[in-house]
């Protein structure tokens, strides 16, 4: 079956013509198709564009050209911009918005030859942490659809996992990839703030948001990761470094890498059975040669609140340009200008973005801002401290991706705090910029649990290579839920 | 009534003249069909984000050093955080705690020509906003990016100016300054360059500021100057008749000649300030600000000193000239050409060159008349070939055709007569002529002199050389 196979073995039989690139397509498309009332993986499916991308494709590689990825379906996260497909970011704000140009991401995909099938659900504004903050409805979890996904990337991990993709675009602002993934079972990279370009993919926090992959293996994910990264001279906070050949860097030993236990991540809050997972992921590492001892991070439990700060106050600044006047949501027989801001951004926002624009304000306001702003900034740099002395003694830093396996839906909207405690492994790496993957490492309940890797910056060549080295040992990256197997 | 003291602080905001905006690729320049010159980052199109222009920097900083003041190694961008419809993104791009120019002083000169030293606390990069049309859309409000993104220079002085006189004098010697750097080229109509005046009063001699009312966005040097007079005596007024002076931002309207309240401190806006996590901090080198520095022109203050030493001007006709780098340039191409005549230059440029020019509202960089041509006409007037006179008659004929001097001497037959014989030859036909006056004169009447030097530069038409004509007729007339 087309669809259990990695993105590496179908871009190897694209290359080789044991598939055409129109027959993986529409394969896909029909699968996308049977699962969307189940699973409500997207927002747009692109069917005739992306046949038609695949046409061209088949030709590129029957010529002998098309580049790394040429031929491979793949999806985009509802963020990234897409010149003449709508780019809703999951609101009803941007419902109708199509974008004139092309993300970078979007663009170097293009460029390597994937072909795009669609745009994938995810929480409004990529606010949200099981995709139920959705203008377009909930995504539900393929192993369970009374559970959710976990988000902000919900729709990607979903139609990964449920293999309606081999691989997507998703983006981590708090854990939005590696939450998802570990919901979902999948494999998932947030790369080091500024290894990925920003410009095209619509923000919500941007001294936090970083483009990644969510796919079904490490090495999957470094085909893709290899293509999205790179210096972007459009935006600013993108890093000038060279990109390191990701899928060929794969496979070394793992003999005397240095891994480090967070303690912090080992607390009350986590459920015994994720732990039991952990543990046993660990064992694995140290059986391939890797030493193993635990590492404290004192300034982690700050990371949540410090997160809740910063994040809001850049998004109430970020989404102040979505006013009616020039793009998006404009209400009906404004009678003036305020009424127009006012009921426009009203109607246009859901609650958990307005609760977030609220906040953000809030802490910034005159007043306010030396005790919440200035003090999150100085926790995030104790935080980025903590980070930088345990890399002092470990290569690598190991713990679970979160507290629980997936919660079901509705269960957490009515306290917003439970739900941002969903985060609280996730958040901190966001706040160091430093580079972290969520691998599947088995089960709880039936349910699957992720494995976090974190790295210093710009390590994704060892996080990927770890990964990777597990997924040789193991198979739950390859268990797919049997709906959809 | 107690003698009150205007306390007066500026804040200028002098437009950049790079050629794309601060923050996008986007065309500058001035007059295009609204919003044709604004890209989607202007536009604050979902997904955006903002570069800063190299140029703008380099702008800024030569400004910065134009003034003496510190550049910031490290600076910050900051988001201004306000809702408004010709402010695309919802803030505005701006700096805010640290500038890339900090400190700085600009000397003018008071009406009784002593120097008074202006400090000026800081200066700081950002983007314009773009502009609310209402003419001739009913009752719609049209708006206008083409203006986003433009870079600005906001120059921030310190509260040091005493009278309106002294913030023109600031705000032109800025003015001058900005355009000698070429860093803004100063079009006030265009908006290029315009300003916002911190007005306070307070009783004379007091150490205490008064409550400060800021007058927003006048745009000429004149309107500065009423804007302020009018502001100051009102407050006196208030405050003398028992009332409070409000800190408040008003609006000049020069129509009325009367400023009114916009919006007060309590309507003020919480701008929620904090910095752009889309830019990194800006920073800058040392060897980068050296430079810069070595790429500085000479300044105005130095340029009149040298004026001074070495043509020997006074330190007012040294201001003059040096007001504008076109002016002085002008100035030095005339003295090079006639090098023994620079006050006669200075006189020219200064007098007649300055009022046909200002008659027709024309810039001294326009090439109406070359400074070549003028020195043309000076030479002439320095080897005696023509009057001072007649040369103002040359002059007009050369603004009004464009010939040189030389060829409006030579066609109009006005070369100075030099020849004694052919002015006695003149002055024994106007005595033959005149016999009363002539015998009134040897009977004593000396007021008559000037009687026959009339006649005989009329019977020459004004060529006979002044100074052998006097000589010749002391000759003559006595018999």
């Amino acid at each position: 079956m087309i669809h259990r196979q990695t993105l590496t073995q179908l871009a190897a039989d694209l290359r080789a013509r044991k598939v055409s690139s129109v027959e993986l397509v529409r394969a896909f498309l029909a699968r996308i198709e049977a699962s969307q009332p189940a699973l409500n993986a997207f927002i747009s499916v692109t069917a005739e564009q992306a046949l038609a991308e695949a046409e061209a494709a088949d030709r590129a590689l029957a010529a002998g050209r098309g580049g790394a990825l040429a031929g491979v379906p793949i999806g985009h996260k509802d963020l990234f911009c897409t010149a003449g497909v709508r780019t809703t970011c999951g609101s009803r704000m941007l419902e109708n918005f199509v974008s004139p140009y092309d993300a970078t991401v979007v663009a170097r995909l293009k460029a390597a030859g994937a072909v795009v099938l669609g745009k994938l659900n995810m929480d409004e504004f990529a606010m949200g942490s099981s995709n139920e903050t959705s203008y377009f409805g909930p995504v539900r979890n393929p192993w369970n659809t009374h559970l959710v996904p976990g988000g902000s990337s919900g729709g990607s991990a979903a139609a990964v996992a449920a293999r309606l993709l081999p691989a997507a675009t998703a983006t981590d602002t708090g854990g939005s990839i590696r939450q998802p993934a570990a919901f979902c079972g999948i494999t998932g990279i947030k790369p080091t703030y500024g290894r990925v370009s920003r410009y095209g993919m619509i923000a919500f926090a941007s001294s936090l948001d970083q483009g990644g992959v969510l796919a079904a293996s490490a090495e999957d994910a470094a085909r893709m990761l290899r293509e999205m990264a790179g210096f972007d001279p459009r935006d600013s906070t993108s890093v000038d470094a060279p990109v390191p050949d990701y899928p060929a860097g794969l496979g070394e030993p793992l003999a005397g890498v240095r891994i480090g236990l967070v303690r912090q991540f080992l607390d009350q809050g986590l459920d015994p059975e994720c732990e039991r997972c952990v543990r046993e992921a660990l064992a694995v590492f140290e059986r391939l040669g890797a030493s193993l001892r635990e590492v404290s991070l004192p300034n982690i439990p700050l990371s949540v609140p410090a997160y809740y700060v910063v994040a809001p106050a850049e998004c109430s600044s970020n989404l102040a340009r979505y006013d009616g006047v020039r793009f998006g949501h404009r209400c009906a027989d404004a009678r003036d200008l305020q009424d127009l801001y006012k009921r426009s951004r009203s109607e246009g926002f859901g609650a958990e973005v307005k609760r977030r624009i609220m906040t953000g304000t809030y802490v910034l306001s005159a007043g306010y801002y030396d005790a919440y702003y200035l003090k999150a900034q100085r926790v995030r740099r104790l935080i980025a401290g903590d980070f930088e002395r345990a890399f002092g003694e470990v290569d690598l830093l190991m713990g679970p991706t979160t507290p629980t396996a997936a919660f079901a839906l509705g269960s957490k909207t009515a306290d917003p705090i439970t739900m941002y405690l969903n985060d609280i492994y996730t958040i901190s790496a966001n706040l160091a910029g430093v580079p972290a993957m969520s691998v599947p490492c088995g089960f709880a309940a039936g349910l699957p649990v992720g494995l976090q890797i974190i790295g210093p910056h710009f390590a994704e060549q060892q996080l990927l290579h770890a990964a990777h080295r597990y997924q040789l040992e193991t198979d739950w990256h390859l268990r797919i839920p049997e709906r959809f197997a | 009534m107690s003698a009150w003291e205007t306390v007066i602080g500026l804040e200028i905001h002098a437009q950049l003249a790079t050629r794309s905006k601060i923050f996008s690729g986007a065309a500058t320049a001035y007059g295009a069909a609204p919003n044709t010159q604004a890209c989607l980052v202007d536009l604050g199109y979902p997904g955006v984000l903002p570069v800063l222009n190299a140029e703008a920097v380099r702008m800024a900083v030569r400004f910065g050093l134009a003034i003496g003041a510190r550049i910031a190694r490290q600076s910050v961008f900051a988001r201004k955080n306000y809702f408004y419809p010709d402010l695309p993104k919802g803030y505005q791009i701006s700096q805010y705690e640290l500038p890339i120019v900090a400190g700085g002083a600009i000397d003018i000169v008071l009406e009784d020509g002593s120097v008074k030293r202006i400090g000026v606390t800081r200066a700081h990069l950002e983007e314009d906003a773009g502009k609310s049309l209402h003419e001739g859309l009913g009752s719609l409000t049209g708006i206008d990016l083409n203006r986003a993104g433009t870079p600005l220079i906001e120059i921030v002085s310190e509260p040091e100016m005493r009278s309106a006189r002294e913030a023109v004098a600031y705000m032109k010697k800025v003015h001058t300054l900005v355009r000698y750097l070429e860093i803004c080229d100063g079009n006030m109509q265009e908006g290029s360059f315009r300003c916002d005046a911190n007005v306070s009063v307070r009783p004379a001699g007091s150490d205490q500021f008064g409550t400060r009312a800021e007058i927003k966005n006048i745009n000429s040097f004149r309107y500065v100057e009423k804007a302020i007079q009018y502001e100051a005596a009102r407050q006196i007024e208030l405050i003398e008749s028992g009332g409070k002076v409000a800190q408040e931002t008003r609006l000049y309207d020069p129509d009325k000649g009367e400023t009114r309240s916009m919006r007060s401190k309590e309507e003020a806006n919480d701008y929620r300030y904090f910095p752009d996590p889309d830019l990194l901090p800006l920073e800058i080198e040392a060897a980068y600000i050296d430079t810069v520095r070595a790429g500085l022109p000479e300044l105005p203050d130095a340029k009149a000193a040298r004026f001074v030493g070495q043509y020997g001007l006074s330190a007012y006709d040294a201001g003059v000239l040096t007001a504008s780098r076109d002016l002085a340039d002008y100035y030095e191409a005339v003295v090079r050409a006639v090098p023994e005549q620079p006050k006669l230059a200075a006189n020219w440029v200064m007098g007649d060159l300055a009022a046909a020019l200002n008659k027709e509202g024309l810039e001294i960089g326009s090439g109406r008349l070359p400074a070549e041509a003028l020195a043309g006409l000076l030479a002439r007037i320095a080897d005696q070939t023509i009057s001072g006179k007649i040369a103002k008659e040359v002059f007009e004929a050369m603004w009004a055709g464009g010939e040189s001097a030389d060829a409006i001497i030579e066609a109009k037959g006005l070369k100075q007569i030099t020849d004694t014989g052919a002015i006695e030859r003149a002055i024994e036909a106007v005595m033959a002529e005149n016999p009363a006056q002539l015998a009134d004169y040897r009977a004593g009447k000396d007021k008559l002199f000037g009687f026959f030097v009339g006649q005989v530069m009329k019977a020459t038409q004004g060529k006979a050389n002044p100074a052998q004509l006097n000589e010749l007729l002391k000759k003559k007339l006595p018999g």
